[in-house]
C-alpha cells in the first residue's frame, strides 16, 4: 500500500479518536466553571460536589486529549513533510501560537486547579476553572484557523515553491476559520450538556442523588437548548460561505451533478459516482439547494458534472456526513425542547430521560461526521486548490507508516477502552456524599 | 540574518527548557520503580510532579511548533528523518501521561502495576530517545540534496548517538532524585539522596566522556576553537555540576536541583552554539546541511512569530514559577490524604 494512503488512514483515525475526548473538554470546562462559580456566588455545598463530580470524569476525559493531541503535533513533519515545508510558514506559525498562548494556559492551570484546592481561596480556586475554559478555547480557535487556512487559503504569496505569510491579520481573521470556530465550540457544549444530561438521567432514573442530579440536569439543559439552536442557525451560514468558496465541496454534499438554477435538495439518496448520478432520491424539495447555498431560490448551483472528476471529493462519504450531521442537530433541538417543556417533571417522564442517556453518544457522532464532511469534502486537496493530498506525504517507507498505523489501532484501542471503562464507573457510582475534607484518595 | 540567528537561540532555549522541566519529571518516572516501595511511597513519588509535569511537557510542544514555524524545512526533515524514534518517543509519552492519570483510580495491585510499568516505560524511554536524536543531530545526519533520509533507525544507533542517550539519562537521573530528595521527607528522602549522591560521579564522567567524543565524532568544538569566549557556557555546566555534589553535602536540596537546572540548559547550550548555524547537519555532504539560514521561514513571519514569543512567553514563565511556588511544600503521607492528589 502506498504512504499516501497509510498516511491518510492513519491521520484520519488520530485526528478522529483525539476529537473524541476534545469537545468534551470544550464544553465541560465552561460548564464547569459555572458550576463552581455558582459555588463561590452562593456558599452552596451542592455546587461543590457538583464540581467535583464533574470534574472527575472531565479530568480523566482531559488526560485522553491531551496525550491524544501531541501525537497531532508532530504528524505534520512526521507524515506530511512535503505539506510541512509547503505551508510551514503560515500554518506552522497558528499551531506555534496554539501551544505558547493556550496550550500553557490549560495544562499548567489544570495541575493547580486539581491540587490547589486547599492552596487558594475560593475565588481564585474559581478564576483558575475559568483560564483552563479559555485556554482549550482559545486553543480551538488557533487550531481552527490552521484548518480554516487549508480549507480557505488566504493572506499568502507563492515563492520558491511554497506558501509565504503576506497578510497575518488576514489569516488571522479568515471567515472560513471563524465560521468553523463558532460552530466547533458551540458543538462541544453541546455535546457536554448531552453529557451531563445523559448521566444525569440515568441516575434520576434509579431515584438517586436526586437533588444533585436535577440541578445538574437542569444547569446542561440550558447549554443544550441554545448551543443546538445556535449550531443549526450557524450551520447555515457555514454553508452558504462553503458555496462560496468550495463548490465542489457544496456539489458532493448534496449529491448534486448537474448545474441548475433552482437546485433541488434531495432529503436522501444513494449516490452512484460512477454513472454521475443517484440511484434513489427521495424527497426532493426544488429550489432549495440554491436557496441554502446562497440565500436566492433562483441562483445557480454548479454541478459535480461540470467539476473535472480528478477534483471531485469522494461523493457519498460526504453526502452521508452532511445528511447524517444535520438530521441529528434536528433531533438535538426537539430532545432540548422537549427537556425544556419538562424541565420541572423530569422525574415523571422516565421515558424522556431513558431517550436522553441513549442520546450521548450522538453529539459524538454528529461531530466526527461534521470533520468527516469538512475534511473529505476538501479532498483532493490538501490546502484547497493549492496542493493536492497525494503530493504532500513524507518520503518514507511504507512499512514505517504501516508499522506506526498498528501501533496506534492497537494502542489507542487499548486508551479507549481504559478509558471508556475509568468514565462509565466512576459516572456510575455517582458523587461522593460529602465534598469536604475529600479523606478519599482521588 | 539577525532574526533568523535569534530564532536559532530561542529554537535552543525552548528545547533546554523542555528539558530542565521535563527532565526531572524523566528521571523521577525511571527511578520510579526502584524508589517506591510502598504503595504511600509510590503515590509520594508521583504526586511531587504531581501538578507540574503537564506543563512542563508542553515546552516539547512549543519547541515542536517553533520548529515548525520559524524552521519549517528542519521540522519537515527531521521529523520524517526520525520517524520511527519519533513514534516511539510519542507513544512512551501517551503511556506516561495517561498513567498519572488512570493509576490511582481503580484500587486493583493489578491495575497499577500496569501503570507503574508504563511510568517507568514513559518516562526512561524518551529520555534515552531524546538524548540519541539529539547526539545524531550533533554527528550529522546521512541527508541528501533533497533532504531525503538515507537510513533508518539503526542509522541512530551508533555509539556517540548511545552514549547521547546515557547522557540525558545520567543528567535526568539526578535531576530528579534531587526534586524527589527536595520533596520528600523521612526514609524517601534519605533514599534519594543516597541515589543523588551515588549518580553524581557517573554523570560526571559521563559528560566529560561526552565532551571528548564530541571533538572525535562531530564539529560541535569548531565554534569554540574560533571564538574561545563561549567556553563559558561550558564552565557554566561544569559549575552546576560540581554546585550539585557541594549542595548535597550541605543539604541544601533545592539548591542542588537549582545546579543540576543550570548544568542541563548549559549541556544543551553546549550543543546549540557547536551546532550553529546549522540545525540539520548533513553527513554526506556538508552543503546539504539545513541551516538556521536556507531553512527559516519568510522574515514576516519570524518577526510576528518574535512578537508573539517575546510577549507570552516571560508570562508562561511567570505563571510557571508561580505554580512551582505554589507546591514547593514537601508532599507527605498526610497530604495524600487531606490534599486532592493523583
Ligand atoms: C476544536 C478544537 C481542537 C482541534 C480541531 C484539535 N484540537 Fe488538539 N486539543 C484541543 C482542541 C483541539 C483542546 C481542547 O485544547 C485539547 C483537548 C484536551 C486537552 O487537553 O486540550 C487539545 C489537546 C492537544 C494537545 C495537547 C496539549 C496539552 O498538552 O495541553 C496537542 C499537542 C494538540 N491538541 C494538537 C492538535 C493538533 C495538531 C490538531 C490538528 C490536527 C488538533 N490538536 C486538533
Ligand atoms: C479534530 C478534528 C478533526 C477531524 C475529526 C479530522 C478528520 C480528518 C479526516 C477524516 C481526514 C482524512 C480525509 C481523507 O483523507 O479522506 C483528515 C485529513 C487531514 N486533516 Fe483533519 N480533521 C480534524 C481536524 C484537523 C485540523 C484542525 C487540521 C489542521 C490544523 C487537520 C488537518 C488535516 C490534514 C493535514 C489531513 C491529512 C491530509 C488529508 O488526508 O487531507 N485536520 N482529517
Ligand atoms: C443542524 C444543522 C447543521 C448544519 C446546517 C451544519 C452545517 C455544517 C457545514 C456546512 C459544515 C461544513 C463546513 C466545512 O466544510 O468546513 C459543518 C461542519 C461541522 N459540523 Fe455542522 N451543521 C449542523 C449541525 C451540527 C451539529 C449538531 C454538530 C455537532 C454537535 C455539528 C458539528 C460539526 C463539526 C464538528 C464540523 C466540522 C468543523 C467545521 O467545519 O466547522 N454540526 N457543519
Amino acid at each position: 500500500m502506498d504512504v499516501v494512503f497509510l498516511s491518510r488512514l492513519q491521520f484520519a483515525a488520530t485526528t478522529m479518536f483525539h476529537f473524541l475526548f476534545v469537545p468534551l473538554t470544550l464544553g465541560l470546562s465552561v460548564i464547569l466553571a459555572v458550576m463552581e462559580t455558582r459555588y463561590v456566588q452562593t456558599g452552596d455545598e451542592l455546587y461543590l460536589r457538583m464540581t467535583k463530580f464533574w470534574g472527575k470524569l472531565f479530568l480523566i476525559n482531559f488526560a485522553l486529549g491531551v496525550v491524544t493531541g501531541i501525537t497531532l503535533e508532530f504528524q505534520f513533519g512526521t507524515n506530511w513533510s512535503r505539506y510541512s515545508a509547503y505551508v510551514g510558514d503560515i500554518f506552522g506559525s497558528l499551531l506555534a501560537i496554539e501551544a505558547s498562548v493556550a496550550f500553557f494556559l490549560e495544562s499548567t492551570f489544570i495541575g493547580i486547579w486539581i491540587f490547589g484546592w486547599k492552596k487558594l481561596s475560593k475565588k481564585a480556586h474559581a478564576v483558575v476553572a475559568w483560564l483552563i475554559a479559555a485556554g482549550g478555547n482559545i486553543s480551538a480557535l488557533w487550531i481552527l484557523l490552521a484548518n480554516g487556512w487549508m480549507q480557505h487559503p488566504v493572506g499568502y504569496t507563492m515563492r520558491d515553491g511554497r506558501a509565504e505569510l503576506t497578510d497575518f491579520s488576514a489569516v488571522v481573521f479568515n471567515k472560513f476559520a471563524i465560521l468553523e470556530f463558532l460552530h466547533t465550540v458551540p458543538a462541544g457544549l453541546l455535546l457536554a450538556a448531552f453529557f451531563v444530561m445523559g448521566i444525569s438521567a440515568y441516575h434520576l432514573l434509579r431515584r438517586q442523588h436526586i437533588e444533585f442530579f436535577t440541578r445538574s440536569f437542569r444547569l446542561a439543559l440550558i447549554f443544550g437548548l441554545i448551543t443546538s439552536i445556535w449550531v443549526a442557525v450557524e450551520g447555515d451560514s457555514h454553508a452558504v460561505h462553503v458555496a462560496e468558496t468550495q463548490p465542489a465541496k457544496l456539489a458532493a454534499m448534496e449529491a448534486h451533478w448537474e448545474s441548475t438554477r433552482m437546485a433541488p435538495i434531495v432529503l436522501l439518496a444513494i449516490p452512484d459516482e460512477k454513472n454521475e448520478r443517484n440511484m434513489i432520491e427521495i424527497g426532493k424539495l426544488p429550489g432549495l439547494l440554491s436557496f441554502l447555498g446562497y440565500h436566492d431560490f433562483n441562483a445557480r448551483v454548479v454541478g459535480l458534472k461540470d467539476i473535472p472528476a480528478d477534483q471531485r471529493p469522494p461523493v457519498t462519504l460526504t453526502f452521508i456526513a452532511f445528511r447524517t450531521m444535520v438530521g441529528l442537530g434536528t433531533l438535538f433541538i426537539l430532545l432540548t425542547i422537549t427537556g425544556w417543556l419538562l424541565r420541572n417533571k423530569l422525574l415523571e417522564n422516565p421515558w424522556y430521560l431513558r431517550l436522553m442517556l441513549w442520546s450521548i453518544p450522538l453529539p459524538y457522532l454528529a461531530i466526527e461526521m461534521g470533520w468527516m464532511l469538512a475534511e473529505v469534502g476538501r479532498q483532493p486537496w490538501i490546502v484547497y486548490g493549492l496542493l493536492k493530498t497525494s503530493d504532500a506525504a513524507s518520503p518514507v517507507a511504507s512499512g514505517q507508516v504501516a508499522g506506526s498505523l498498528a501501533a496506534f489501532v492497537l494502542v489507542y484501542s487499548l486508551l479507549g477502552a481504559a478509558g471508556f471503562y475509568l468514565i462509565a464507573r466512576n459516572a456510575a457510582r455517582g458523587p461522593e456524599e460529602q465534598s469536604a475534607g475529600n479523606g478519599q484518595p482521588a | 540574518m539577525i532574526l533568523q540567528s535569534i530564532w536559532f537561540f530561542l529554537w535552543g532555549l525552548l528545547w533546554a527548557l523542555f528539558f530542565m522541566t521535563d527532565g526531572f519529571d524523566f528521571g523521577i518516572g525511571t527511578l520510579y520503580p526502584f524508589l517506591g516501595k510502598t504503595e504511600e511511597e509510590k503515590r509520594i513519588i508521583i504526586n511531587t510532579m504531581g501538578p507540574l509535569w503537564d506543563g512542563n511537557e508542553v515546552w516539547l510542544i512549543t519547541a515542536g511548533g517553533v520548529t515548525f514555524a520559524a524552521f519549517p524545512l528542519v521540522y519537515s526533515t527531521m521529523f520524517s528523518s526520525f520517524y520511527t524514534a519519533l513514534m516511539l518517543i510519542l507513544f512512551t509519552l501517551i503511556l506516561r501521561g495517561v498513567s498519572f492519570e488512570f493509576r490511582g483510580k481503580v484500587e486493583d495491585p493489578r491495575w497499577k502495576r500496569i501503570w507503574d510499568y508504563c511510568i517507568f516505560v514513559g518516562s526512561f524511554a524518551p529520555a534515552l530517545l531524546f538524548g540519541v536524536a539529539f547526539a545524531n543531530i550533533f554527528r550529522g545526519i546521512p541527508i541528501d540534496k533533497t533532504g531525503l533520509f538515507r537510513g533508518n533507525l539503526f542509522t541512530l544507533l551508533n555509539p556517540y548517538g548511545l552514549l547521547g542517550g546515557v547522557l540525558f539519562v545520567a543528567l535526568f537521573l539526578v535531576h530528579g532524585a534531587l526534586w524527589l530528595a527536595a520533596k520528600t521527607e523521612g526514609d524517601l528522602h534519605d533514599r534519594a539522596v543516597r541515589t543523588a549522591s551515588i549518580l553524581w560521579p557517573v554523570e560526571l564522567a559521563v559528560v566529560v566522556i561526552f565532551l571528548a567524543a564530541s571533538a572525535a565524532a562531530t564539529d560541535l568544538w569548531a565554534n569554540y576553537l574560533r571564538y574561545p569566549a563561549l567556553m563559558l557556557v561550558i564552565l557554566l555546566a561544569v559549575a552546576g555540576l560540581l554546585g550539585i555534589r557541594i549542595f548535597i553535602s550541605r543539604k541544601q536540596f533545592w539548591a542542588a536541583w537549582g545546579s543540576s537546572a543550570l548544568a542541563i540548559v548549559c549541556a544543551t547550550f553546549f550543543g546549540i552554539i557547536g551546532l550553529f548555524p546549522k540545525m540539520f547537519p548533513s553527513s554526506i555532504r556538508d552543503d546539504y546541511s539545513l541551516t538556521a539560514f536556507n531553512a527559516s521561514s519568510s522574515p514576516l513571519t519570524l518577526k510576528i512569530m518574535l512578537i508573539v514569543v517575546l510577549i507570552f512567553i516571560p508570562i508562561v514563565l511567570a505563571y510557571q514559577i508561580w505554580a512551582y511556588k505554589l507546591f514547593s511544600a514537601k508532599v507527605t503521607g498526610e497530604s495524600l490524604y487531606d490534599d486532592e492528589a493523583y
